[in-house]
């Protein structure tokens, strides 16, 4: 049992938990709003590249000239997996869940024998991944210092897997993500974004259009499909980034919650306890009095 | 009125012009080209230059680079790099034409200064 001086000292330090989990909340609330808003308006840019890219794609006749970074190289052995996290912890199973499901598959394709080799950003999902699979990290991107994510950082980390593509490192790219649903439910992700995933777009867009283009195919692709996988991280930081912000708000006021009930149940105990040294005392003095 | 189509400016943040629209102006890769309504369905990209939308008024948008792509009269532009000529000013264009004047000399491949030397051009001819 706690003395009375320890149990005020525990609901005192328990209260300010309380305000500072509170005020996260708030701010995590905040913010949530402004990442929402430009995940929102981010999608359809994404939405319509690969739109663009699968009109292009079906007009393909002769698939073995076709640009590597659409069909692949026509092997598997080697992946690369970019694992898009946080840089800021606090928020509830965010990076835990991206990371769960990246060593899945890490265990996955190494238990298939396959090469793999990983790229971070954002410096949480190293630090969870590097324990069992740091030698295979082999790059690491962080933007702890930039207040919001723009296209440019998307780009540095989209030129990076095209130069590793180019040179030949890995023949299928696979992004990890946190789909954002809603403030309550976010979907860790994993998306394929080299060789271009066209099966689940072919049923949305079924419009037999003959286009003219201008100049050939294959040159527009060549321009075209280094921006899309540039277009698809940054849908992916931009879909983190309001995630990270719900999963923020919801955990922070769970323990704000947590933290009231935990005031109450100290301050019950700490009533208790000093109503039963007044009885113990009451008790002796009255025994006091009667033995005289 | 049926010889209007829809024409859209997307850039990776936000949706930065919808709207109806007479005809449009876009700086192909192989030069200027003119759309109507009813065009064939198309897909190009841009070099630098002016987008014009002739509409009620004339708005016009200077690009560095984008995708576009045309079809049941919906006019698709995505691009980086729009910025409506209202909003830049003096100092912003020779700031940009500066950067494009240092950035032609150090092209390696032809189609890399033919990119620059557009970009140059344009500055060029909105600061005049």
């Amino acid at each position: 049992m706690l003395s009375l001086d320890d149990l005020k000292k525990r609901i005192k330090s328990v209260k300010s938990t309380q305000k500072i989990t509170k005020a996260m909340k708030m701010v995590a609330a905040a913010k949530l709003r402004k990442a929402q808003e430009s995940a929102e308006k981010g999608r359809p840019y994404s939405q319509k590249m690969q739109n663009i890219i699968l009109n292009l794609t079906k007009s393909i006749n002769d698939p073995q000239n076709a640009p590597k970074l659409l069909v692949g190289t026509g092997e598997d052995k080697k992946y690369l997996c970019v694992v898009l996290t946080a840089d800021r912890g606090l928020c509830g199973g965010f990076n835990s869940n991206i990371c769960k499901l990246a060593k899945t598959n890490f265990k996955e394709i190494l238990g298939e024998g396959k090469e793999l080799n990983i790229i971070t950003v954002g410096s949480k999902g190293y630090d969870q991944i590097k324990r069992e699979y740091g030698k295979y990290v082999i790059k690491r991107f962080s933007f702890k210092d930039k207040k919001n994510i723009s296209f440019n950082e998307a780009d540095e980390v989209g030129k990076e897997i095209i130069s590793l593509f180019n040179q030949n490192k890995f023949d299928k790219c696979i992004i990890f993500y946190n789909n954002f649903k809603n403030v309550i439910t976010q979907i860790p992700q994993a998306q394929q974004i080299i060789p271009a995933e066209t099966k689940n777009l072919k049923e949305i867009n079924d419009k037999n259009f003959t286009y003219e283009f201008e100049p050939e195919e294959d040159e527009i692709l060549e321009d075209l499909l280094p921006k899309n996988i540039s277009t698809q991280v940054f849908k992916a930081l931009l879909e983190n980034a309001a995630s990270e912000q719900g999963s923020r708000m919801t955990a922070m006021d769970n323990a704000t919650r947590n933290a009231g009930d935990l005031v109450d149940k100290l301050t019950i105990d700490y009533n208790r306890s000093r109503q039963a040294s007044i009885t113990k005392e009451l008790i002796e003095i009255i025994s006091g009095a009667e033995s005289l | 009125m049926p010889d209007k189509f829809t024409v859209e400016i997307i850039s990776p943040d936000q949706t930065i012009l919808k709207q109806e629209t007479n005809e449009v102006i876009i700086p192909s890769f192989e030069g200027q080209m003119g759309i109507l309504n009813n065009h064939i369905p198309l897909i190009t990209f841009l070099r630098p230059g002016i987008i014009t939308i002739k509409a009620e008024g004339e708005k016009r948008y200077y690009v560095e680079e984008g995708t576009v792509e045309f079809s049941n009269n919906n006019l698709l532009i995505l691009t980086s790099t729009a910025i409506d000529l209202v909003n830049l000013d003096k100092s912003k264009i020779n700031e940009l034409l500066q950067k494009a004047e240092v950035n032609l000399n150090n092209q390696s491949t032809d189609k890399e200064r033919y990119i620059a030397s557009y970009k140059l051009e344009t500055l060029k001819e909105i600061s005049q």
